[in-house]
């Protein structure tokens, strides 16, 4: 029994999601009271800073075909790691990455899996994990039967965890599969902090009346560090971009403070962000349903209260810092 | 053009969703069904798409289910898939679903099976990758555009903060997200024709099931909303630094 931690990397940077991967995968060994090894695929420059996350042990296989993690190699070539290490699980996370490598590497390990995670796993019993189901509504309690196991959570369940250490970085060879896939081209939205990333996500709706009001959103979003997002019809009807729709039918986000301005809070759109830890409403509406699934409200009009929050938070960080 | 387009059942958006024996089941009473959005929208509308471009060709829907997924499956067909087929099983382990699917489709074949990014219920974003890795074929996730010239198929894929276009040879399975095609609304001649289509039930091939949900639970209910004045957005930041601690 060992736990096998894939971390991803980007542009030859470890992601946000590979430090929690590695919290999460060390957490879930010394549950079940075993080692973890954590697998890198793809060039990287910065695998030694996992040992600060309490990783002893990282199996590299340093490949350019790999840069973009793309699914078919990056799950062939965990599932070689997996059977030389002997591991039984295998711990990564339910991002865009994870969801392509995970469902083909549980047929290669002939595994059961459960994506999207939101707590460690218990071992009582049986082996189950608590996960995210009806878009955010609810949860199920999985049991994993099979032999060899899967798990991916979801991004921002478990901080990453500074434990300090160092990694003993070992080369990973692999000879790789041919595959019928080509990446012609990479584009990346802009430099922006991506929103399933994102500690703080900054999101308006309708209530905005139009794109050109967005200026003081964005401002907003940058003093705050955070990310964009908006609700569905301001994508449909290409206020916003596509990729910044939450909700049911779009991203699924589950910051630590998601600031929802303009937003009436339909059940579709709540589905989509209801795992943030706290959520702000303004709304000039006080019967807006957002209200009752927000931690803090304001009742007021964007185009006064935004402004003077943007104002406030200036003040606030010359205060606090 | 030889598609399969797999959908999945899942309760309309608006549902309140209750547990019954235990919390041990979903409580399906008085829920109204629908085709997985991202499956009917996006799947299988540009796989007509793509169908009635190239002139030729069959779009095939499938489904694991059982007889209750009917009515679901002949809307499918009143949007305009040619036929359909059901395998006769529960859809409970998504392993045995994929597996039953690939074992289905493996010596038939199509030029592409489309999947949803993911089902709204179980939201597990696997199925179409595991189909894939059975057939050992090309699996884009989170796929929001799909061309085909011949047999070459451009792909744009989303990925962290961006986009990937990919170009991919020979057959393939694609999960469908937002941004493929517009949904399409089934018309009266649609609806009619539907009652004539072929819906095939197959026998399951299922296996062991690998996973199994042993329980279900809803999110802790909210504490009351706390409100702070328009006029004062100072006050808000200091909540959200001393009280909620995430600033
Ligand atoms: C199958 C299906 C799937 C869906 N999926 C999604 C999804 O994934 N995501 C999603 O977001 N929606 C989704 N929807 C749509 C959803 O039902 C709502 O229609 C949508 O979320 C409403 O968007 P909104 O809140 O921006 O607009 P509105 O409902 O129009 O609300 C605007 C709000 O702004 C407030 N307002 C107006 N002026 C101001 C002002 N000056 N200052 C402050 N507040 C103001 C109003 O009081 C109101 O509450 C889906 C719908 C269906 C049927
Ligand atoms: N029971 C099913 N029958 C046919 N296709 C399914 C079934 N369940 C899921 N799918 C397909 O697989 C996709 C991903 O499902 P999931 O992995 O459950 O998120 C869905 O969008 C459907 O296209």
């Amino acid at each position: 029994m060992s736990v096998l931690i894939y971390a991803d990397s980007y542009n030859k940077k470890l992601t946000k999601t590979a430090y929690e991967a590695v919290t999460y995968g060390l957490k879930t060994a010394s549950i079940l009271g075993t080692q973890a090894t954590v697998i890198v695929t793809g060039e990287c420059e910065n695998i030694a800073d996992l040992g600060e996350y309490g990783a002893n042990k990282v199996l590299h296989v340093n490949k350019p075909e790999l840069n973009h993690s793309e699914p078919q190699l990056t799950a062939f070539a965990i599932s070689e790691a997996a059977n030389k290490e002997g591991s039984n699980v295998i711990v990564m996370a339910h991002d865009h990455s994870g969801k392509g490598i995970l469902p083909r590497l549980a047929v290669r390990l002939n595994a059961g899996s459960v994506p999207g995670a939101v707590e460690l796993p218990k071992n009582e019993g049986g082996f189950s994990v608590k996960k995210s189901v009806f878009s955010g509504k609810a949860f199920a309690q999985v049991e994993i039967k099979s032999d060899k196991k899967i798990v991916s959570f979801l991004p921002n369940t478990i901080p990453a965890e500074k434990v300090g250490g160092s990694a003993q970085v070992e080369n990973f060879e692999v000879s790789l599969p041919s595959i019928n896939v080509k990446v012609k081209e990479v584009k990346k939205e802009s430099t922006k902090l991506s929103l399933t990333e994102a500690d703080i996500v900054v999101s308006a709706g309708r209530g905005l009346k139009g794109p050109e009001n967005w200026g003081m959103i964005e401002e907003l979003a940058n003093e705050l560090g955070a990310a964009t997002a908006c609700s569905r019809p301001v994508a449909d009807i290409g206020w916003r971009p596509h990729h910044e729709h939450v909700g049911q039918t779009g991203v699924t986000v589950r910051p630590n403070l998601y600031i929802a301005i303009g937003i009436s809070g339909a059940i579709q759109h709540l589905a989509g962000v209801n795992g943030s830890k706290v959520m702000v409403v303004i709304n000039t509406d006080p019967e807006a349903p957002f209200f009752k699934a927000a931690d803090y409200g304001i009742v007021g009009d964007a185009f006064e209260v935004v402004p003077k929050l943007i104002e406030a938070v200036k003040a606030f960080k010359a205060a606090n810092n | 053009m030889k598609i399969l387009v797999c959908i999945s059942k899942a309760p309309d958006t608006t549902t309140k969703i209750t547990f019954k024996d235990n919390d041990t089941h979903f409580n399906k009473d008085g829920v109204q069904f629908i085709i997985n959005p991202y499956d009917e929208w996006y799947a299988l509308v540009r796989g007509l798409e793509l169908k009635e471009a190239a002139g030729s060709g069959s779009v095939t829907v499938i489904n694991v289910g059982t007889a209750e997924n009917d009515p679901v499956i002949r809307k499918a067909l009143a949007i305009g898939a040619d036929d359909a087929v059901r395998i006769d099983s529960e859809d409970k382990d998504p392993f045995n679903v994929a597996k039953q699917i690939a074992d289905y489709a493996k010596d038939k074949g199509y030029d592409m099976i489309l999947t949803g990014k993911e089902t709204i219920d179980y939201n597990g974003s696997q199925i179409g990758g595991m189909i894939a890795e059975f057939l050992n074929l090309p699996y884009i996730s989170q796929a929001s555009k799909l061309d085909v010239n011949g047999n070459i198929a451009t792909v744009i894929r989303d990925i962290q903060g961006g986009k990937e276009v990919l170009e991919v040879e020979g057959a393939f399975v694609l999960g469908a997200a937002k941004g493929m095609a517009e949904a399409r609304i089934p018309n009266m001649r649609g609806i009619m024709a539907a009652r004539t289509k072929p819906l095939n039930v197959v026998p399951s091939t299922a296996g062991e099931d690998l996973t199994e949900i042993k329980s279900y639970s809803l999110p802790p209910a909210k504490a009351a909303c706390k409100y702070v004045s328009a006029d004062n957005p100072g006050e808000l930041l200091d909540l959200l630094k001393n009280e909620a601690k995430v600033l």
